[in-house]
């Protein structure tokens, strides 16, 4: 087994001299081999990291979201329903959520409008941040992408006109950390007196009610009470939340990465091209490792090293610039195409993370085409006869 | 669902080793055609140029069927979440008949594709190729079960639906449940716990018994013992759903060997999983290469192989063995008080 080792060294001392030895095309082929690695390893480390952001924005939110609906559409619910809920055993707490959206002529903006219930926001894995009591009526806590869009500080006047036209004049408390933006930017945080005359909403009435269930495995049967009890309003689970975001991520990234099958395939041809095209140099080389005793096997293994090494090398340079891409800067180059655009959108900074399964999956999608399409042009390169390449 | 790019990875894997075992089945045809060593036209001299083409290309598919193996479970296990009533791989594997059909298959080409380089490297070692025909025949016996493994996981793949409500890995490895599942869980743990030790001493007894007094007459010990790893395979896979993987959970009614793989439980699934993989790769390979030593031209180097061979498989064995007791030694569960 060490002569086995000791061997492989000797063949990577040989196969890293022999490639020092044509570094021009070498390296023209390493760096286009790392871009295309650059550019799917940046959408597979980016959209992984937005789910686990999702996942994370999800760990504060209810067990169950009950939505009253009218010929299809999200309807408003009243308190009687809220008190049928919680006469539901197994029911832990149930409340009335009041929340919107706004959209704001001043900027064209679109807002969502918040009276919290004392809940938290997560923030993106770093910190929770309190949305707290409610405020003061009068007062708002506002995001970040509100304040730097409105140019507004905490102690300043937010002027808002409401749907009707009439003129809110609102005193800016405090504005969200940068830590929570990505569930925070668009966010105005007001006083159920302020929400209910804003949008001149009655009293006794929800947007929509949470509820929570003391045992998650009796969810399913609590949903079920629940719609005998409210026949007319639909039932979603954090579960199906997460399930829905996880297909919806991993189906947009497949679609990307399916996109890119063409430039993965114009690589591969650039690899059995480049591993065919062999240079009279190349081809004495390999004549005289034969004509000093190597087998056409061991011109073979030395020539996989060589695919080995590139791909080692292409795989680390274009895994590394992509994590710095998408966790440093953002992944500012992908953004626009795989988290969507809107005025407020956030500053987020995702949390680094690699993920066993996304790396395997890269590796088989980038190396496994490239090694495969130099398979046949190495075997062509071994089986020459030495004295026809040497004469 | 195939959008998913794990899922397109893993049919680019089936892809590519299908085109590879496919080309060296082609190939392989026309060696058990028109090979003839005596002959020294050129269709005899591309023939065995060619078969450096067969090699490399066959050790390319094993090598794409491991990562893709792995890659396999392991995204199966990730994609649980996405399927209501999963909880691990065995849930999400269930979502339709495919799934568990398709990882058998896969199972089976990693071993065939193992048995078929560890014949070819012994045939390369001898001047004449003496196995040549020997091998291109299993070459093409493995070609149809790489297809039906790339189909099965085709099939698999289309037909994954979110909306499909399937069952956890808690009722599929229950005793209460009909199926090899089901059995393997109600199997009662001394026995196995017996069976699955016993098994391992009596491996290790014939490898040694092999390695120092060597194949015996008709290479009876050596068949013996790649035989024994089949057995012991299934012996390990037995253990470790009716006892080993309680002691890991910790709980008397859990079985899953899927859940030995997650996080949860330090990825202790694949440091037993895969020494028992690599130790019935290695086992099945050591009756063959036993078996070169009846040809002059091999005569020298079969010995060494198998020996080389036997001892690997052995040390996978045991290094199996010592897990599975540091896990039983080390859990809290007590199943035999």
């Amino acid at each position: 087994m060490i002569r086995w080792f000791r061997v492989q060294v000797l063949m990577i001392d040989y196969t890293l001299a022999s490639m020092a030895r044509r570094k021009a095309r070498n390296l023209g082929l390493l760096l286009v081999y790392a871009a295309i690695l650059f550019v799917l390893a940046s959408v597979t480390l980016f959209t992984g990291a937005l789910r686990e952001e999702a996942v994370r924005a999800l760990v504060g939110a209810p067990e169950v979201t009950v939505q009253r609906m009218v010929m299809g559409r999200h309807a408003l619910i009243d308190r009687d329903g809220l008190e049928a809920l919680r006469a539901i055993r197994g029911v832990q707490w149930a409340e009335g959520r009041l929340w919107g959206y706004f959209y704001d002529t001043a900027n064209g903006a679109n807002y969502t409008m918040i009276v919290p219930s004392g809940g938290i926001v997560p923030s993106g894995g770093r910190e929770a941040v309190a949305y707290g009591a409610p405020p003061e009526p009068g007062f708002v806590r506002i995001g970040g992408g509100v304040a730097r869009s409105r140019g507004v500080a905490p102690g300043d006047w937010l002027f808002l006109l409401n749907p009707q036209g009439r003129l809110f004049k609102l005193r800016v408390e405090a504005v969200f950390p940068s830590a929570s933006e990505l569930v925070s930017a668009d966010l105005v945080v007001l006083s159920e007196a302020d929400f209910r005359a804003f949008h001149t909403l009655p009293e006794g009435v929800f947007t929509d009610l949470a509820l929570g269930v003391r045992n998650p495995r009796e969810i399913t049967t609590i949903v079920e009470k629940a719609a005998l009890v409210l026949p007319d309003c639909r039932f979603i689970t954090r579960r199906d939340i997460l399930r829905t975001y996880d297909a919806l991520f991993d189906w947009r990234e497949g679609i990307l990465l399916a996109l890119m099958g063409g430039a993965i395939l114009a690589f591969m041809i650039l690899a059995w091209d480049k591993a065919s095209g062999q240079s009279p140099e190349e081809r004495r080389e390999i004549g005289i490792l034969k004509a000093i005793g190597w087998e056409t096997g061991e011109v073979i293994r030395a020539r996989l090293w060589e695919s080995a090494l590139v791909s080692l090398f292409a795989f680390l340079a274009g895994y590394l610039l992509a994590y710095l891409h998408v966790f440093f800067f953002s992944a500012g180059l992908l953004r626009p195409v795989l988290q969507g655009w809107a005025v407020l959108y956030p500053e987020i900074h995702l949390t680094p993370r690699i993920d066993g399964a996304r790396v395997l999956t890269l590796f088989l999608l980038t190396v496994g085409p490239y090694v495969a399409a130099t398979l046949v042009p190495i075997w062509r390169a071994a089986v020459v006869d030495p004295d026809t390449v040497m004469r | 669902m195939i959008f998913q790019p794990a899922i397109l990875a893993l049919l680019l894997a089936s892809l590519l080793t299908t085109l590879a075992l496919g080309g060296g089945a082609v190939f392989g045809a026309r060696v058990l055609r028109h090979w003839d060593p005596t002959n020294g036209a050129a269709s005899q001299l591309r023939l065995e140029r060619g078969t450096y083409l067969t090699s490399t290309l066959v050790g390319f598919a094993l090598a794409v069927q491991g990562v893709a193996l792995v890659l396999f479970v392991f995204n199966a296990d990730r994609m649980a979440s996405q399927f209501v009533g999963a909880m691990c791989a065995a849930g999400t594997l269930r979502v339709n008949g495919f799934g568990m059909p398709a990882l058998t298959l896969r199972i089976g080409v990693f071993f065939a594709a193992c048995l078929w380089l560890a014949l070819d490297h012994l045939d390369s070692q001898g001047y004449d190729y003496p196995l040549i025909r020997v091998k291109y025949a299993l070459l093409l016996a493995v070609l149809p079960l790489a297809l039906a493994a790339a189909g099965l996981e085709l099939a698999y793949f289309l037909n994954l639906r979110a909306d499909v409500v399937t069952s956890c890995c808690s009722r599929l490895f229950t005793p209460a449940n009909a199926g090899i599942g089901g059995d393997l869980a109600a199997l009662d743990p001394a026995l196995a716990l017996g069976l699955l030790f016993g098994g391992l001493t009596l491996l290790l007894s014939l490898g040694t018994l092999l390695v120092t007094r060597g194949p015996g007459r008709g290479n009876w010990v050596a068949w013996t013992y790649s035989g024994a790893n089949v057995v012991t395979f299934v012996l390990g896979m037995a253990g470790v759903i009716s006892v080993v993987s309680p002691y890991v959970y910790e709980n008397p009614n859990h079985h899953c060997p899927f859940c030995l793989l997650k996080p949860e439980y330090g990825f202790i699934g694949y440091a037993l999983h895969g020494p028992l993989f690599a130790a019935t790769a290695a086992g099945l390979a050591v009756g063959p290469l036993a078996w070169g030593r009846h040809f002059p031209s091999l005569r020298t180097v079969s010995p060494r192989l198998f020996r080389r061979m036997a001892l690997l498989s052995m040390g996978a064995c045991a290094l199996f063995g010592m897990v599975s007791g540091a896990i039983i030694l080390r859990s809290g569960l007590v199943l035999f008080p």
